[in-house]
């Protein structure tokens, strides 16, 4: 099962349409959380999709993924990261309307390469990367740790004692 | 005890929150987000720990393109801090981060700002505008950093 998830703001057409197009072309469950489309936004043919899922779902649907592709946000990444589950993420434009900065951009560029972590640069690139992460098969390299680094836990813990 | 008060708007400044939980250890821990989705898997990760959840509180979602819900954010803020009087306030963002750190200025807490590590070449907006009004103003990134805040002191994964 692959889950694609955008984000609870702007819709991320690119996105959708070259997951969409490798779905259409493979026998492989997808699923899609789209966000807040607007009324020329594209709509799946090949999967099934919510705008919107509980964080519960969301939970449910990215422990039993092998694959999460989304749009290059923080919560993606963490949530890939925490569960151990590889990634592709495209970030996301404001050049092209698709948020309001260009900060996917540098957030996508800090963490390719980070373990179990893909940045698509371009819509093309997007079903050539599922095919390769797929076929990889690769074992996820194990789960971080649930927690913050060690140092940002002491340095907070010495603040609320009033160190 | 040491009453804090750890609250941020949902998505990954929650996660990110989240990951701070073994700071928490020995105080009383109250948790506040812009979503109610959270709350059965944050008590159990606090019993996994060992830390209870003194309450959790639902507040308001709004960003800045959404001034009234803004506004309603803001009072929904101001009267859990009056309720919960916290001696600490640690927020990850935004918005709702902003005005904990504001309004618990005033009813006598400490505040910690973290920015978001979604915030790697610059700070956010709210960290922009809350880190100078914070008692320990954080950015998870090095190159984020200046002597005069915000600091540096590691990142949450």
């Amino acid at each position: 099962m692959i889950f694609l998830t955008v984000g609870t703001q702007e819709p991320f057409d690119r996105l959708v349409q070259a997951v969409d197009e490798w779905a259409g072309a493979h026998d492989v469950p997808v699923f899609g959380q789209l966000g807040r489309l607007e009324a020329g936004s594209y709509k799946p043919r090949n999967f099934p999709y919510e705008l919107f899922i509980s964080a519960d779902e969301f939970q449910e649907r990215l422990e039993s993924c092998s694959l999460l592709v989304a749009h290059a946000g923080m919560g993606s990444i963490i949530s890939a990261l925490t569960m151990a589950k590889p990634l592709l993420m495209m970030a996301r434009r404001a050049a092209l309307g698709e948020h309001r900065n260009e900060h996917q951009l540098a957030t996508a560029a800090r963490f390719a390469g980070r373990g179990g972590l893909h940045v698509a640069a371009e819509a093309p690139d997007v079903g050539p990367m599922i095919d390769r992460l797929l076929a990889e098969a690769r074992q996820p390299s194990g789960a971080i740790s649930p927690y913050a680094q060690p140092e940002l836990i002491a340095a907070l813990k010495d603040f609320i004692r009033g160190a | 005890m040491t009453r804090v008060l750890a609250i941020s708007s949902t998505g990954g400044h929650w996660v990110q929150l989240n990951r701070l939980m073994p700071a928490f250890e020995g105080c009383e821990v109250h948790w506040a987000c812009t979503s109610a989705d959270h709350e059965a898997r944050l008590n159990a990760a606090a019993k996994r720990l060992g830390q209870p959840v003194a309450s959790y509180t639902a507040i308001t979602d709004a960003n800045r393109w959404t001034k009234a819900k803004l506004v309603k954010q803001m009072l929904e803020v101001v009267a859990l801090l009056l309720k919960l009087r916290p001696d600490v306030i640690v927020t990850t963002g935004a918005s709702v981060g902003y005005f904990a750190i504001r309004v618990g200025r005033l009813t006598g807490a400490r505040t910690c700002w973290i920015d978001s590590i979604a915030n790697g070449d610059e700070l956010s907006l709210s960290g922009e505008k809350a880190g100078p009004h914070a008692d320990l103003f954080l950015t998870q990134w090095p190159e984020v950093a200046k002597p005069g805040g915000p600091l540096y002191r590691g990142a949450v994964l």
